[in-house]
Order: C-alpha cells, then structure tokens, then sequence
C-alpha cells in the first residue's frame, strides 16, 4: 500500500531523514516510535507530501505520490491524516468539519454526507457533539472528531501524526480505543506515538526510529521484549521503567 | 446656519455621489483585496511577486497622484472614462491593496495546521482557502477592514480635486457662492462623521457576531 525508498530530506544544514526505506501492507499498522527529532513526525508527513522530501520515492497503492496540483490533492483524499493538534475546522461546527471534504472533494450531496457523517460520529462515540463547536469540546473528543472527519473521505490509508500527545492522560484512553477499533476492521494504519501499550497491542510491526533512519523494524512482542540493537534497547529501558 | 439649510439639495446631491462613491470602490476594493491576497499567500512564485509588487507600488504613491494620473493620463493613451468611474476605480484598485494586507495579516493569524488539515483531507490549494482559511482570517480582520472603509469614505472626497461632484465639492460650491466656511464645511464633516458612525457600528456588531471559539 505505500512503498519508501531511499527517503532523504534536510531542515536547511539538518538531515532529518536518512535514507528510509518503509513499506506498509494493506490492512497492516505500522507503529513509529522514537525519541524525539528522530524523525519520525517527518517521515509520517511525507508520505502524503505535507512536508516535500529533498530525494527518494514514495508510491501509494502503486502510484508515485504526485509534486503539487490536482494529483496531489487527489492522492490526499484518499490519504486520511490525524494531527497532534486536532486541527479542526474552529469556525465550523463538528458536523461540518466531517461533512466539508466529501462534499467539496468527492462531490457527495449534503444529505448524504450528513447522514455519514452522523454514522461516523457515533461510531467515534461523540453523535451528541454534532452541532458544537470545536472548541466546547474536550481534547478527546476534538481528536475522535478528527478521526471521522478523516474516515468520511473513506481513505485507503491513515495516517497518525502524535494523536494523542497534546490530551490529557485521562482523555489518551478514548482516542486510542478508536484507533484499535479501526485496525481490528482491516484500515491500513501508519501511526507515530509514544503510546508503548498501543504499539504493543494493535500493531502488527513496530518501527523505530533514532537520528533520521529505521535503527530497528520487527513485529511488537519481539521488538519490546528482545530488541536486536543497543539504540532500541537503551530507548525502551528509559521508556518503559516507569 | 441657513448658508447650509439653502443649499439643502446640493448638499443631498453630493452625499449621494459619495455614498455611490463608496459603495462601489468599496466592493471593487474587496475582490481585488481577496484576488491580491490568494496570490500573495498561493503556491505560485510569479503570482506572489505580482501581488507583492501590486501592494508595495499602490501603498507607496498617494491617491491623488494616482487619481490625478488617471483622470489626466488614461485619455492620453485612448481610455475614456466618465470622471466618477475613473475615480471609483482607482479608489478601488489603490484600496484593495490595503485590504489585501489586512487579510493577509489574518490569514497569517491562522494557524498552519488549518490550512493542512484541509489540503491533508484533499481539497485544493483554492478551495482551502475558500473554505477554512479565508473565513477565519475574515473574522479576525473586521475592524481593520471596518477602518479602511472609513478611510475609503474619507478618500473619496479625493475626487473633488479632479472635478468629482461629490459632498466635498458640493460644500466647497456652496462655500463660494455663500462665503460661510464654518457652518458648511461642519455642516459636510458631520456627514461623513455619520457614515464613519454607521461603519463602525455595523463592524462592531459583524465582529461580535462572527466570533469564533478557539
């Protein structure tokens, strides 16, 4: 489903990504773990080119992703993304931020995308919060919202930049809830957390990452109870003590 | 006093010029505000350098240059206009640079992460900034756009300089044959007082009623 080869990008005199090669299978989850500035967060915003890489190749379902333009925007549709930040639409209410895209991007009539949208938000578990703005609501609900403003394009793959390190500890629980349910349903998933217990639990291969390049890729149970290389192990030694 | 009620119908022929006036430069004004902008804050590097210099080059020359440039210089190279068009649109043109400023402060206001989330959800560079980030940075940028308004009513009477029979030529044709500037020209401010009352209401009430919970 989305292929990396050679992926090389500079922040002016920084390298942030080495030469990363990545390849995630269909209905696979991928978790990215690292240290902070290992480049993980960049390499999740490459792959539908919110940040441009400097050189390599990175296919989606088989197709190059596209520099800029319609092609572009195309792929992205159907490339859903969660941010760190939620990064809903603030002057529209929950409902519109999940109903905006289908209607603008795939054409879907307002009735329709309403009534997925009503579909989605309960699915996510906040139907209640339709009319709110974004801002009424709590940090886990702002980020489910986010997600099924992703899930109404109906995307092939998603993608979760830190979902859930801007919410508090007690809200972290909810969104991720959601996250497993939509892997045990099949979604291809590339996600970047520092949430050991998700990776643990719903990834199918863990992928971690220290100074730009995958030091380590292995499945969960393997990686965190017998890591291969020093980096890993000196990084889940200090993660995973308290 | 009666130098102003005498003249009661010029003084209303005049102000209906200006409102005209400001009626119609202020729309120009706006979309060529909103087209200035999208290509100042666009992907395409030849449309931001032709906004950037669109907006340097109006901001730095005054309006009655301009007005006078174009009310005199245009029928020179065969373009005939009537005098009030003439000035309507180079009000509008010289205004919509400083409306695209202001929306470009409050685009800038915005976060990033609204302007990705939309083109991660696969709309256009366009319809981005159609749908999120233009009617965000609108609402943070009522009462700057309110106090160009203000200014564009001001700038109007720019146009008397250049034969425009509006309130401020109207005052000052009154003023010759009567010879009482204070009641007249009062009589004129007070007008365009109101107009800069009324704008400033309106833009109070817009601001309160577009705000946005962050």
């Amino acid at each position: 489903m989305i292929r990396v080869r050679g992926l090389n990008k500079w922040f002016g005199e920084h390298h942030v990504l080495h030469d990363v090669d990545l390849d995630v299978a269909r209905g696979e989850v991928v978790v990215v773990i690292g240290p902070s500035g290992s480049g993980k967060s960049t390499l999740c915003r490459c792959l539908n080119r919110l940040e441009a890489a400097d050189s390599g190749e990175i296919l989606v379902d088989g197709e190059p992703v596209p520099a800029e333009g319609r092609a572009l925007a195309r792929l992205r549709a159907d490339v859903g993304m969660v941010f760190q930040s939620f990064n809903l639409f603030q002057h529209k209410t929950v409902l519109e931020n999940v109903m905006l895209a289908p209607m603008k991007v795939r054409g879907v009539s307002r009735a329709e995308a309403e009534r997925t949208a009503h579909e989605l938000l309960a699915r996510v578990g906040i139907a209640e919060q339709a009319g709110k703005q974004p801002a009424r609501l709590s940090g886990g609900q702002q980020q489910r919202a986010a997600i099924a403003r992703a899930l109404a394009m109906r995307p092939k793959v998603m993608l979760f930049d830190e979902p859930t390190s801007a919410l508090d500890p007690e809200m972290v629980g909810e969104v991720l809830d959601v996250m497993t349910g939509l892997a045990a349903d099949g979604m291809t998933m590339v996600v970047v957390t520092h949430e050991m217990g998700f990776a643990r639990r719903a990834a199918d291969r863990v992928v971690f990452m220290d100074g730009g390049r995958i030091v380590e890729t292995g499945e969960p149970n393997a990686f965190f109870d017998s890591p291969r290389t020093d980096r890993a192990r000196d990084f889940l030694a200090k993660v995973l003590t308290h | 006093m009666s130098a102003l009620l005498d003249h009661l119908p010029e003084f209303w022929q005049g102000l209906v010029v200006t409102l005209q006036m400001t009626a119609a430069s202020f729309a120009g004004a706006a979309a060529v505000g909103l087209v200035i902008v999208a290509m100042r804050v666009g992907p395409v590097p030849v449309l931001r350098a032709v906004a950037t210099v669109y907006v340097e080059t109006l901001q730095n020359l005054p309006l009655l240059v301009l007005l006078v440039l174009a009310v005199f210089g245009l029928p020179e190279i065969g373009l005939k206009a009537g005098l009030t068009t003439t000035a309507v649109v180079v009000i509008a043109l010289y205004e919509g640079a400083y409306i695209a400023e202001a929306l470009r402060s409050g685009v800038n206001a915005i976060s990033a992460g609204q302007g990705e989330a939309a083109r991660a959800l696969g709309l256009t560079f366009g319809q981005s900034l159609r749908h999120v980030v233009l009617p965000q940075a609108l609402r943070t940028v009522v009462q700057p756009i309110g106090n160009i308004f203000i200014a564009l009513t001001m700038n109007t009477s720019l146009a008397a300089a250049v034969g425009v029979v509006e309130l401020t030529a109207a005052a000052n044709r009154v003023n010759l044959l009567e010879a009482q500037p204070i009641p007249i020209f009062v009589g004129a401010g007070l007008a365009y007082a109101a107009i800069a009352a009324c704008a400033g209401f309106v833009t109070g009430r817009l601001e309160r009623r577009l705000a946005v919970a962050r």
